[in-house]
């Protein structure tokens, strides 16, 4: 009878099991991010798995506290990693760990360990080999996430696919201009100190300078023209110096360009309230677009340049810039000279628009210059 | 340079996204975060280490690693450890399991014993085509292994195989006692059509083997309920359950069954005291989800949202263990018909016991589609199996027909 009840138990079990599969298996969450020959990542890994492995509960009380999780801390970092090989061009990808946290996922609580770590050389394919738990727990699975050049892959790691490649595919050429573009576009619009620029000197276009007293323009053409000419000389000005700037050929020390950028600004309004420049102030346009060129070129450092797609990029960044402000000037002219002969734009906007302006660019410059914050957040 | 995009100069869109993505993220998991005080308990474990389950199996565990080819002591810790699976229900057990055996798990003809358990927990996975091939081989190097054939008739009952079911059962006949047979030959004979005289058989078979383990009972007193259902005796099927409730063992099977007639008998209200303290178990959460949904209890929401990352965590391993209970979650507590549908069919595939029948001809109807379900209403009739409820399902389907 008792082989009997054995085998029956079995039998009440095996037609219990397709069903009572209770719980969540074991599963660790890995995201891993690859930028260059950079990487970094984030494993969080059960507690329940990591005191099976190396035990955690060291007080034997079954409750794991935070306090022993942190006494095991390294221990989790080098039973891991150890466990966790990245490679890329036929080198190791070293990687250590950085921070640790706690977390909960659906099953319960989770150590959150960040890492960081490089490549000998960009990569072009990662091979990531996964072990963790592989001894002990042959049903436990790895979920990758990995993430790069803007996109997400994910994987599924278990003992039969312990090791996987991923081509990290290069981003196509149409795409990255138009990730640039956008950059540009957004720069010019988040960018106060170039809006305020161009405003200023186009402020005066509606209007004209006549015995020293400004009067509306009767033509639209010639106001049109006149921003033609300061939009176009601003442009290839500092199209020239973004240029050079983003290929290295010229370099100035950014608080020098933004101080000088800040400084541009107070002028140019200033020019408004005592003109001393009107028919030339393309040529103004033009020369202080030359140092807002370097203004643009250290938002394209930050931004960082594909090496692959230099000129792609910069001409994809430069053309987004162009577009930003022609939508704002062509926003622009036709309100001002809808306007132009009311006291509203003559004296509010006009004069006083550019001692606000005046003003702030002032304090922009103090700012700059000296390297403190009076105005900017 | 997704990073500085993002933070430094990132668009609006940019922004938009990231914030859905981060409050999605919120609602799937809480961010990481550093525990205020080092006396924070972050997580209970199933078994103490000062347990004595938990002291036999390190002492195993500490012999098989001075010798891991010891194949009685694998065999043993592995034994250990699918109890350990079935009694908490964690898969996780079914891996230290399958790490025991790992010396024989990859062996063409490994020894017998260690074939028979790898078959057991390759059947637990659902591979169920690599657990046949082992118990065939078992059988064939020891036609009297009961073990081997015992799972065998069990595979072949979830998989619908009735005549090599009997088989199996057959075989057993001389080598296992007389309750046993019974066991093994009425539970084939109530699902496919003579559920009045399995039951019989099995009641009387039952009387007169004397004092058995409250495993046994339980296993016997739920099957007795589930045949009372298939001859549309409701208050015989409800004392049988009751009895098994009683026995002094936790059994997921039963509760799921019992939770399963009172829903159907309109009575969720009994369903919440049975099941309040098994919200850790997705199949038991199911049906209490259920139960509160009907009750239109405040807690629905909240199981209903654990449910569902439950389902998404196992979707994201690629498991497709639990597609009979995603399917009844699709169709009954969130009404997503379509995927419910897609789940039931997929599970339809695997395993085709009545309750996967139930739900493919249940999803396939909320979907108004019987061709979806043809392979269970063609199952329905080859195997004559009686249960009324799942006989009127099939029919308002069939009448839906052109």
């Amino acid at each position: 009878m008792r082989t009997a009840a054995k085998a029956l138990v079995a039998v009440s079990l095996a037609l219990a099991a397709p069903s009572a599969l209770a719980h969540k298996p074991s599963d660790s969450y890995l995201a891993i991010s690859v930028e260059g020959t950079e990487v970094s990542g984030q494993w969080d890994i059960a507690l329940r798995d990591l005191d099976f492995a190396i035990g955690i509960d060291d007080n034997g009380d079954g409750d794991i506290t935070w306090g022993e999780v942190k006494a095991h801390h390294a221990d989790i970092a080098a039973y891991s990693l150890a466990r966790l090989k990245l490679r890329s061009g036929g080198a190791d990808c070293p990687v250590h760990a950085t921070a640790f946290f706690s977390d909960n996922h659906s099953d319960g609580a989770y150590s959150v360990m960040r890492f960081e770590g490089a490549c000998q050389t960009e990569a072009q394919a990662i091979d990531i080999s996964y072990s963790l738990f592989a001894d002990i727990d042959p049903q436990h699975k790895g979920l990758l996430r990995l993430e790069h050049g803007g996109g997400t892959r994910t994987g599924i790691f278990s003992p039969e696919r312990a090791t996987q490649s991923f081509e990290l595919e290069k981003i196509s050429a149409l795409t990255q201009f138009f990730d640039y573009a956008r950059e540009g576009v957004w720069h010019i619009w988040i960018g106060f100190d170039h809006i305020l620029f161009l405003l200023s000197l186009l402020l005066p276009a509606v209007l004209a300078l006549a015995g020293g007293r400004w009067q509306a323009v009767e033509r639209f053409p010639p106001a049109f023209w006149d921003v033609f000419k300061i939009v176009t000389s601003f442009t290839v000005a500092h199209s020239i110096t973004l240029s050079l700037a983003a290929l290295g050929v010229v370099s100035l020390p950014s608080r020098l360009v933004e101080s000088a950028i800040a400084t541009s600004v107070v002028l140019a309004a200033l020019n408004n309230v005592f003109p001393l420049v009107h028919e030339r102030r393309w040529m103004v346009a033009f020369f202080f677009g030359l140092v807002h060129g370097f203004g643009f070129a250290s938002v394209l450092r930050d931004l960082g340049l594909p090496q692959n797609a230099l000129l792609l990029a910069l001409v994809g960044f430069n053309l987004g810039v162009e577009g930003g402000q022609l939508a704002i000037v062509s926003a622009f002219l036709p309100v001002a000279y809808w306007l132009r002969a009311t006291w509203l734009y003559r004296r509010l906007v006009f004069i006083g628009g550019s001692l606000v302006v005046t003003t702030v660019a002032g304090i922009w410059l103090v700012e700059r210059a000296f390297n403190m914050k009076i105005i900017t957040p | 340079m997704s990073i500085i995009r993002t933070y430094t100069i990132g668009t609006i869109t940019d922004w938009l996204r990231a914030f859905a993505l981060a409050s999605l993220a919120i609602t799937a998991y809480a961010a990481p975060y550093i525990p205020k005080e080092d006396s924070v308990v972050l997580e209970h474990l199933p078994v103490r280490p000062g347990d004595p389950v938990a002291r036999e199996l390190r002492q195993l565990r500490t012999e098989l690693s001075a010798n891991p080819r010891k194949r009685d002591t694998a065999l043993r810790l592995a034994e250990r450890y699918f109890a350990l699976a079935n009694a908490e229900g964690d898969p996780r057990y079914v891996g230290y399991a399958q790490a025991a055996l790992k010396p024989w798990w990859d062996l063409p003809a490994p020894p017998l014993d260690a074939l028979v358990m790898r078959a057991i927990l390759k059947q637990y996975s659902h591979d169920f085509y690599g657990a046949m091939q082992d118990l065939t081989a078992a059988t064939r190097e020891d036609p009297r292994n009961a073990r081997a054939w015992s799972w065998r008739a069990a595979i072949d009952m979830v998989q619908a195989r009735y005549e090599q079911a009997r088989k199996d059962c057959l075989a057993l006949r001389n080598i296992e006692s007389d309750l046993y047979n019974a066991g093994c030959i009425a539970y084939l004979d109530s699902t496919t059509g003579k559920a009045a005289a399995a039951y019989r058989a099995l009641s009387e078979a039952f009387a007169r083997s004397g004092e058995n383990s409250p495993e046994i009972k339980v296993w016997v007193l739920t099957r007795l309920a589930e045949m009372s259902l298939r001859m549309d005796n409701a208050k015989q099927a409800e004392e049988n359950f009751r009895a098994a409730y009683f026995e002094p063992i936790n059994d997921q099977f039963l509760l799921a069954a019992y939770a399963d007639f009172l829903l159907d008998q309109g009575r969720p209200d009994e369903v919440i005291p049975l099941l309040v303290d098994w919200v850790r178990s997705d199949i038991l959460l199911l049906r209490l989800a259920l139960a509160e949904k009907a009750l239109k209890a405040p807690k629905a929401a909240e199981h209903i949202e654990a449910l569902r990352s439950r389902f998404d965590a196992a979707a994201l391993r690629g498991d497709k263990l639990h597609q009979q209970e995603e399917a009844r979650f699709n169709l009954y507590l969130i009404g997503n018909k379509e995927k419910a549908l897609a789940l039931a069919q997929e599970n339809w595939k695997l395993q085709r016991e009545p309750r996967d029948a139930r739900i493919l001809l249940e999803a396939a109807l909320a979907m108004k589609n019987p061709a979806a379900a043809q392979d269970a209403l063609d199952w329905l009739e080859r195997s004559g199996h009686e249960d009324p409820g799942l006989r009127a399902t099939a029919q308002r389907l069939r009448a839906l027909k052109p």
